[in-house]
């Protein structure tokens, strides 16, 4: 019961040649450079474009099969896009805005088992509040906010967002991605997240499918994608391993929280989590220090034993290290001159001094 | 005081620019819809159709209309043929003539309106489950709102003022085609200037009447957004 998707289109210089299937569940990140055919894709899948060659089914449903001869306007798919823009109606209400999509649905559809309910959504988007403005009288955040209930009320099979996140500033980008974080964990709906941050596709997505150029050029999940040189995504600036972690204990004294994961144990600061949580964290690559000796006298909390699996040198002056921590994979980027000095090389063990680690989810 | 003729003439006025407005907007609205959604290189001298009669003399319009209208021009003679009445001379004629004359003043601010409503409120609304009509009815007519008042209001009054079409294809038979403005026309050459300044100026206070009224609700569509 998967998403099967198959677009073949001109699309401006290039052409869109995309073929994916997707899970069922959890969110899968369209990931990739402005221009690549991210939009064009989830146009598709919306039904708002038409591939004269495509195939597009979830699940039971088929709503695009040209080789049949079926192709199912927008309006007939149980469907939900959160556009870049917004695109709330500027003449109803909060409220009426959320109603146009959810009474609609209600009349088309038969009720399903997994509906979402009207008051959830307004409560876990904080909504109540906004009800009776008008989307004008609405801040940036707030508006998205909106967009996105109103998506979720027509009970949609799939939900597409396109970089939804665009235009915020960073307070109401962490506010919205909070949001994000709780809504996947409680939705069955599967999510197609089109973004070209790579922040939002660690913290969020399960999947992820790379895209370059109209083609979709790797596909994996966020963990195994993030750390792969052979990828441009590992040598941006953003670089950095995404892990996954459990809530080990809390240390009351000093305020900290302890994780394990497959590479050992890592200290964040004290989160309110409970014990065995499951949670993702990303090391960037630039807060990762190396030394050949265990360190004795160190400020550093997390010192991890890690064996070089991988060195790549970079432009100005840099080399990018994957280390095996454990079954985990973490990246260190070092300057050129400390990894001679240190003389590093595949299969040397090291040790990996975390300076930050950021708790995703 | 206003004679029996005086008062017939308001009243064909008034039902004329009704008529012709309700009509402008069943036939304008689908018009200026696809002016603004197409693409067809043909839209351009579609348009241009459209704005004839704000650069053409109302009797050149007349005239011609006149001529297709009469019983020996194609579309009057057909309705002939077909067993109708003519329409020159009547007031189903006034109002075909009214109709083209006032089309771009309907169709003109409505195109507009139309254009502005952009595309991503009516994707939205196709994503939120709106077939195509629901969603030219809930998200463009309102959105469209002002374009409406205003191709009303000014189609309305345009109507109110014409003179050249409807003498030339209504002629002006008291009672069944004289409007206002030829009756005003035709006291004044009967010298009989107190009938004509008692016309003339109702017309004029009844035309800013409207127009004040219809700019000061548009204003408040603005503050209130009805």
């Amino acid at each position: 019961m998967g998403i099967e998707a198959r677009f073949r289109t001109a699309l401006g210089e290039f052409e869109l040649d995309v073929e994916a299937s997707l899970a069922a569940h959890g969110v899968t990140a369209l990931f990739g450079p402005s221009g690549a055919g991210k939009t064009s894709v989830l146009r598709c899948m919306a039904g708002l474009e038409r591939a004269p060659q495509g195939v597009f089914r979830v699940g039971d449903q088929t709503w695009q099969e040209e080789s049949r001869a079926i192709f199912v306007p927008p309006h007939r798919r149980s469907i939900g896009v959160v556009f870049q823009d917004v695109g709330l109606f500027p003449h109803l209400t909060v409220r009426k805005n959320l109603d146009y999509g959810r009474r609609r649905a209600a009349s088309a559809d038969r009720p399903s088992s997994t509906a979402i309910d009207a008051d959830d959504v307004v409560e876990l988007l904080a909504l109540r509040d906004l009800l009776e403005r008008y989307p004008d009288r609405l801040s940036g955040g707030e508006a998205h906010r909106v967009a996105i209930a109103r998506s979720l009320l027509t009970q949609p099979r799939l939900l597409l967002m396109d970089e939804p996140l665009t235009g915020l500033d960073v307070g109401a980008k962490a506010e919205i991605m909070g949001y994000l974080e709780r809504l996947f964990r409680q939705l069955a709906v599967p999510v197609v997240y089109v973004s070209h941050s790579l922040d939002e596709v660690a913290r969020l997505a399960d999947a992820m499918l790379i895209m370059e150029g109209g083609r979709i050029t790797t596909q994996g999940s966020p963990t195994e994608l993030l750390a792969r040189f052979d990828l441009p995504v590992a040598h941006t600036d953003a670089a950095g391993a995404v892990i996954e972690a459990t809530v080990d204990g809390h240390d009351h004294t000093y305020d900290l929280t302890h994780l394990a994961f497959a590479g050992g144990r890592l200290t964040t600061p004290r989160r309110e989590l409970e014990l065995g949580t499951p949670v993702r964290v990303r090391i960037q690559a630039r807060d990762v220090s190396l030394v050949l000796d265990r360190p004795r006298a160190t400020s550093i909390l997390n010192v991890l034993p890690a064996r070089i699996v991988e060195r790549a040198d970079e432009s100005r002056g840099q080399v990018l290290v994957r280390l095996a921590a454990g079954e985990a994979t973490l990246l260190a980027r070092v300057t050129r001159k400390s990894a001679d000095q240190l003389g590093l090389h595949p299969g040397q063990d090291v040790y990996a001094q975390v300076k930050s680690v950021s708790l995703l989810r | 005081m206003l004679t029996e003729a005086d008062l017939q003439a308001l009243w064909i006025t008034l039902k004329l620019a009704a008529m012709t407005t309700v009509v402008l907007i069943v036939l304008g609205t689908p018009l200026a819809w696809w002016l603004a959604r197409s693409e067809r290189s043909f839209k351009t001298i579609v348009e241009a159709v459209v704005a004839l009669p704000l650069v053409l003399p109302p009797t050149v319009l007349g005239f011609y209309l006149l001529i297709a209208l009469g019983p020996r021009g194609p579309i009057g003679g057909a309705l002939e043929a077909l067993g109708g009445e003519p329409i020159v001379f009547s007031f189903p004629g006034l109002v075909v003539g009214s109709v083209i004359y006032s089309l771009p003043f309907m169709v003109q601010p409505l195109q507009v309106a139309f254009s502005s409503v952009g595309t991503r409120s009516l994707e939205a609304a196709a994503t939120l489950r709106a077939s195509p009509l629901d969603r030219f009815l809930t998200v463009a007519v309102p959105l469209a709102r002002r374009g409406f008042l205003m191709g009303t209001t000014l189609s309305f009054a345009h109507t109110i003022g014409e003179f050249g079409v409807v003498l030339m294809i209504g002629g002006s038979i008291p009672g069944r085609t004289q409007v206002l403005s030829v009756a005003i026309y035709n006291h004044v050459e009967a010298l009989e200037y107190a009938q004509a300044h008692l016309l003339a100026g109702g017309l004029l206070i009844l035309s800013l009447g409207l127009l004040v009224a219809i700019y000061g609700i548009s204003r408040r569509f603005q503050l209130w957004r009805i």
